[in-house]
């Protein structure tokens, strides 16, 4: 029962941990709470339900979707957030620039999808694998080989390629970046393009797992991701991969013994009690700045 | 006569409503060593960031080996072949010593040639091979500024600007790196420097430039700045 509990936890969690990723690095590079993820993260399931119903086929919907909702976030950083900064405008600005993004992005899609909730397909539907007693379906572990592939691949880009240490240097020091010669605009974009791919791959994914899609499947799952990157420590990647499972664990389990009225609530008390510990979340780094 | 690298026609910068320099002119010769001397505020470093980039100038124009670099991009200035160690050091704190070096290569694609680059910062500054793998944030204020000056050095650079690199050093640590300066100087790289310990500074320095207030008040050979009563008793402090 609690190992069944689990394994829908972590599943859960990893999804979440996509979404929170792509607050992290957003706010690594640009100490930004890009609050348009969530309805990003709405708009990557609405394109992934256009490919599909288009019937175009696993590869060539999840290319489309990531790349759409790529481009969508880079839009909003180019058209929104860059002129913004070029002005030198204060944070609270951007903070509600964002904000507003994420409504019209919602009404977006409600006036070209509509106001309900469609069906969508289940993915990798090929079965249930059990053992010892906790059974997973296909649909599950494919999710997690999935999510598990796009971290690697974050964490290459990241650790491993010249693009990547642009991104830690802007992230760390603007300034001293630009004095090396990095462009960091054109960081900031390729950051935002990374941010909205994980949140369109994390669409494709839970559209697939719940078979459901509607416009505004991203409030709830886009505060409990950003709750689940303050947990783990915003800006740093497995933090927030770790976060996103804490509170995808605790909130099957919260359905579990408490109820799922209950569940929604269980991340925001997890981080409230971390967040009163560790201010800066567990693998935050408290003297970032002051060096 | 020595090639002009870099000339600096009637520049205005602006820092916000500012006006931070006032119509700058200052020349650059190849193999050079010039001090800015100037008290705080008087636009030293922004002179330096006017030549980077990082603060475009509003008017007047920046010629870097002939080309006109006023509206450049920072990284295509850096890429042209000028290095700076900024102000404050500013090296990446949770970095490695080793990846604040490849940044520092980061206009670069060679890698044979950004080896070579690497092995003559390791021979200026062998401590830095020692703790390559340490992050820049955990060395000591003088190992942050090898630090900076070695990065700097990674692009290879013809100019190399450095910005207050004796700042909060101990008085040993402060000649070495005079010293440094100098060992630089002599493979071939032209040094614009900016020091508050000006009296060292002008030593080791061919011409220097005294701003006041954004604009050049005085400028010559090394030797005479050090020698002028105004200067000695403004800057020098023994009058």
């Amino acid at each position: 029962m609690i190992a069944q509990q689990l394994v829908y936890g972590v599943i859960l969690g990893m999804v979440y941990a996509l979404l929170a990723v792509g607050y992290s690095l957003v706010f690594g590079i640009l100490r930004l709470l890009n609050m348009s993820h969530g309805s990003v993260y709405a708009f990557g399931a609405h394109m992934a339900l256009m490919a599909v119903t288009l019937t175009w086929g696993l590869p060539a919907a999840f290319i489309f979707t990531i790349v759409a909702t790529g481009v969508l976030n880079v839009v909003i950083n180019n058209v929104v957030l860059a002129p913004l900064r070029a002005r030198n405008a204060p944070n609270i600005t951007l903070l509600i620039s964002v904000t507003g993004v994420s409504y019209i992005i919602q009404n977006g899609l409600m006036l070209t999808f509509g106001s309900t909730r469609m069906p969508f397909p289940k993915i990798f539907d090929y079965g249930n694998i059990t053992i010892g007693g906790v059974t997973i379906t296909s649909t599950q572990l494919s999710i997690l080989i999935v999510t598990l592939l796009l971290f690697a691949i974050l964490f290459l880009i990241t650790n491993c390629t010249k693009m990547g240490l642009a991104m830690r240097c802007s992230s760390q020091n603007p300034k001293a970046a630009n004095l090396v010669g990095i462009d960091v605009r054109k960081v900031v974009t390729f950051t935002f393009f990374l941010s909205g791919m994980s949140a369109a791959v994390a669409g494709y994914m839970i559209a697939g797992y719940y078979e459901m899609v509607y416009f505004t499947m991203g409030t709830a799952a886009g505060l409990k991701a950003f709750a689940a990157a303050v947990l783990g420590g915003i800006g740093v990647l497995y933090g927030s991969v770790a976060g996103g499972v804490i509170v995808g664990i605790a909130e099957a389990m919260a359905t579990t013994f408490l109820g799922s009225n209950y569940a929604e609530a269980s991340a925001y008390v997890i981080l409230f009690l971390v967040l009163l510990l560790k201010p800066s979340g567990l693998f935050g780094k408290d003297n970032l700045e002051k060096v | 006569m020595k090639n002009k690298l870099l000339e600096l026609k009637d520049v205005n910068t602006y820092y916000g409503s500012i006006h931070a320099l006032k119509g700058v002119s200052m020349e650059i010769y190849e193999g050079e060593i010039v001090t800015l001397i100037g008290s705080n505020g008087a636009g030293k470093s922004t002179t330096l960031s006017s030549i980077t980039g990082l603060t475009p100038p509003q008017s007047g124009s920046i010629i870097f080996e002939g080309k006109d670099i006023t509206k450049e991009k920072s990284a295509n200035i850096i890429k042209m072949g000028i290095g700076i160690s900024p102000e404050g050091r500013e090296v990446f704190p949770t970095l490695t010593v080793m990846e604040n070096l490849k940044a520092g290569a980061y206009t670069r694609t060679s890698k044979t040639e950004i080896k070579e680059s690497l092995d003559h910062v390791f021979e200026l500054f062998p401590r830095l091979q020692e703790r390559k793998k340490q992050y820049a944030g955990t060395l000591s204020g003088g190992e942050q500024q090898m630090l900076a000056i070695g990065r700097a050095m990674m692009c290879k650079p013809k100019l190399l600007l450095l910005d207050e690199p004796s700042l909060g050093l101990a008085p040993n640590l402060v000649e070495m790196i005079f010293k440094l300066i100098m060992r630089i100087n002599k493979t071939g790289v032209t040094v614009m420097l900016i020091e508050q310990n000006a009296n060292m500074a002008l030593q080791i320095s061919d011409r220097g430039y005294v701003l006041e207030t954004g604009k050049v008040t005085l400028s010559g050979p090394a030797e005479d700045l050090r020698t002028n009563d105004e200067v000695r008793k403004a800057y020098l402090g023994n009058a």
